[in-house]
């Protein structure tokens, strides 16, 4: 954190910030009150966030987040690209949670192009969503804890997170970028073996985090830290559009699992934590709840799964199996169609939303027809929850301002897209 | 949902001109951009409807059309779980939409964003500035006839 001189700032985000009540400058401030700059480079910031916050001593009276320090342009980029070559960009939106990306744009895709993924790998996906759930709440709750000082948490976190990741490694390839969906399906099987391992891993995680949560629950500093502090009622929540688990601590039942159902989660049995403080340790509530429930779904999908093909087969749209493309002519053209031109769904707009581990993910796709989408856009959760950050500490500490950001959990890899 | 959706709203506002499409099991909702903010306040808090959660707004640059851009709202009803988009046609000529951030205070980033991209002016927005481009920054990124590689020059290096 540094202070400002005039230059630095744009004049109108200085405007912003000091409202049209006041006449203090940033070089000539009022004897106590001052502008901060927080970010875009500062650990407790999870990225790239810049935080100017307005300052009267330690109280904070505004604050203007800006973003834009890790706008790569993926909406553009979608325009020139087809569909199956944006999957792995899909990967680099929330980068905590890769798998649920993938999960969420493939679904999106197979709506514009009228197909529905075989049963097994439905299940397949839910499997890796659920995972990916319980990686970015791990992240979460031991980013918050080390952002108010307690480091073990984080530590502790990113061992069981490193479990998962192996388990990433098996199924998909790869540790962090799965790139694991296909449209019409999921790039490989699951093996039997894998499944029982994930089970075994499941069956030691609840002790593993009855322990973590043990060092959090009864720290008296880490409690008086977050209790009561940046407090959103249930209807500010809903009008500056926070979902996910943020929401659910202002007391609103809202899930999209729930709500409108995707995948198999309406033949699933789990609880909807909800929590209605609002505050911060609400908020980690939640998500300790949430992937209890997540491991709880973990168990029934492997429970429940039913066998079969992992990829549709729908020549048009789908790609032909590499076995097949090595064989058989037809396969061979339709691979080079579809690598080449793209699948090329109807002509309409499609809009999906999921339930991702940091709120509503939602892909908006409009088809001319062709190859490559007309246009998409990412509705993206921490877009949307980095938002509500200047109503949620104001009037605040400066020191809490670092345990808001971290109980609210933005990626600034999906806010800023 | 649809049929009490139509009734209510031709019930309400007798001169606009309503037009449904269904596509996807999706329901969208087309009309004169003039009446957005009316229409969206009445979604908002009318019983039975209650339209309160303001998901994403954006635009779309259609490039040959005679009205180029189209603003698209996705709005969702919780106590419906009810999903409802709305679209209304901008011109390049007249290249403004009345805002809805006094009835969502969600649609406050999401119009800087669309207005960011598209150059659309959202009108009596509380700060209407650039989302994510530096506030010098003079194109408007999606547009459709802005490159892909993007044009040299166009920010400008930081001062040493």
């Amino acid at each position: 954190m540094q202070k400002l001189t005039k230059d630095d700032v744009h004049p109108k985000i200085v405007q912003t910030l000091l409202g049209a009540d006041v006449h203090i400058t940033v070089d000539d401030a009022l004897e106590n009150e001052m502008i901060l700059n927080m970010g875009p480079q500062h650990p407790a910031t999870h990225g790239v966030l810049r935080l100017l916050l307005r300052l009267d001593g330690e109280t904070v009276i505004a604050c203007i987040p800006e973003l834009g320090y890790l706008h790569r342009g993926y909406e553009k980029m979608a325009e020139n690209m087809s569909y199956l070559e944006f999957i792995p960009h899909t990967d680099r939106l929330d980068y905590i949670s890769p798998p649920a990306n993938n999960v969420a744009y493939a679904l999106a895709v197979e709506k514009l192009a009228g197909i529905t993924a075989p049963p097994r790998a439905q299940y397949i996906r839910m499997l890796l969503a659920e995972l990916a759930r319980m990686c970015s709440h791990l992240v979460a709750i031991g980013a918050l804890a080390m952002d108010v000082g307690a480091l073990t948490v984080f530590l502790w976190g990113l061992r069981e997170r490193e479990k998962i990741m192996d388990f990433f490694d098996v199924i998909c390839g790869a540790r962090f970028t799965t790139s694991y969906t296909r449209i019409g399906g999921v790039a490989s099987d699951v093996t039997t073996d894998t499944m029982k391992n994930i089970i075994a891993f499941i069956d030691q995680f609840e002790e593993k985090f009855d322990e973590m949560e043990r060092l959090l629950n009864g720290n008296r500093i880490f409690i008086e830290r977050l209790e009561g502090v940046g407090v959103i009622n249930k209807e500010d929540a809903i009008d500056l559009g926070f979902t996910g688990p943020n929401i659910r601590a202002s007391g609103v039942e809202f899930d999209l699992r729930r709500a409108t159902p995707y995948l198999f989660y309406n033949e699933m049995d789990f609880n909807i934590p909800v929590y209605t403080e609002g505050d911060c340790l609400a908020r980690y509530f939640v998500r300790a709840d949430e992937l209890r429930e997540s491991a709880k779904i973990v168990r029934q999908v492997i429970d429940k799964i039913p066998n079969g093909e992992v990829m549709l087969n729908s020549p048009k749209k789908v790609l032909p199996r590499k076995t097949e493309i090595y064989t058989k002519m037809e396969e061979l053209i339709h691979d080079f169609m579809i690598v080449n031109f793209g699948i090329n769904p109807p002509v309409g707009e499609v809009y999906h939303a999921v339930e991702n581990p940091k709120g509503v993910l939602g892909f908006y796709i409009v088809s001319k027809g062709e190859g490559q989408p007309w246009k998409m856009k990412i509705r993206s959760p921490s877009f949307a929850n980095i938002q509500a950050i200047p109503h949620l500490v104001k009037g605040q500490m400066i020191s809490d301002v670092v345990a808001i950001v971290g109980s609210i959990d933005p990626i600034m890899g999906e806010a800023d897209k | 949902m649809k049929e009490l959706l139509k009734e209510k709203l031709e019930k309400q506002f007798t001169t606009v001109q309503f037009e449904f499409i269904e596509q996807f099991d999706e329901l969208t909702l087309k009309f004169d951009k003039s009446a957005i903010v009316n229409i969206c306040a009445f979604l908002k808090d009318e019983d039975g409807l209650k339209f309160n959660f303001c998901e994403d707004i954006t635009a779309i640059d259609w490039a040959t059309r005679k009205n180029r851009f189209a603003v698209v709202y996705h709005i969702f009803s919780m106590e419906n779980k009810f999903r409802l988009c709305l679209k209304v046609d901008v011109d390049e000529s007249e290249c403004s939409v009345e805002s809805v951030s006094s009835i969502w205070k969600a649609a406050n980033w999401a119009e800087r964003e669309a207005y960011d991209m598209y150059g659309i002016t959202f009108l009596n927005h509380p700060d209407l500035r650039r989302m994510y481009m530096p506030e010098e920054f003079e194109y408007h990124p999606l547009r459709k006839e802005y490159p892909l590689m993007g044009i040299p020059g166009a920010i400008p290096l930081p001062k040493k």
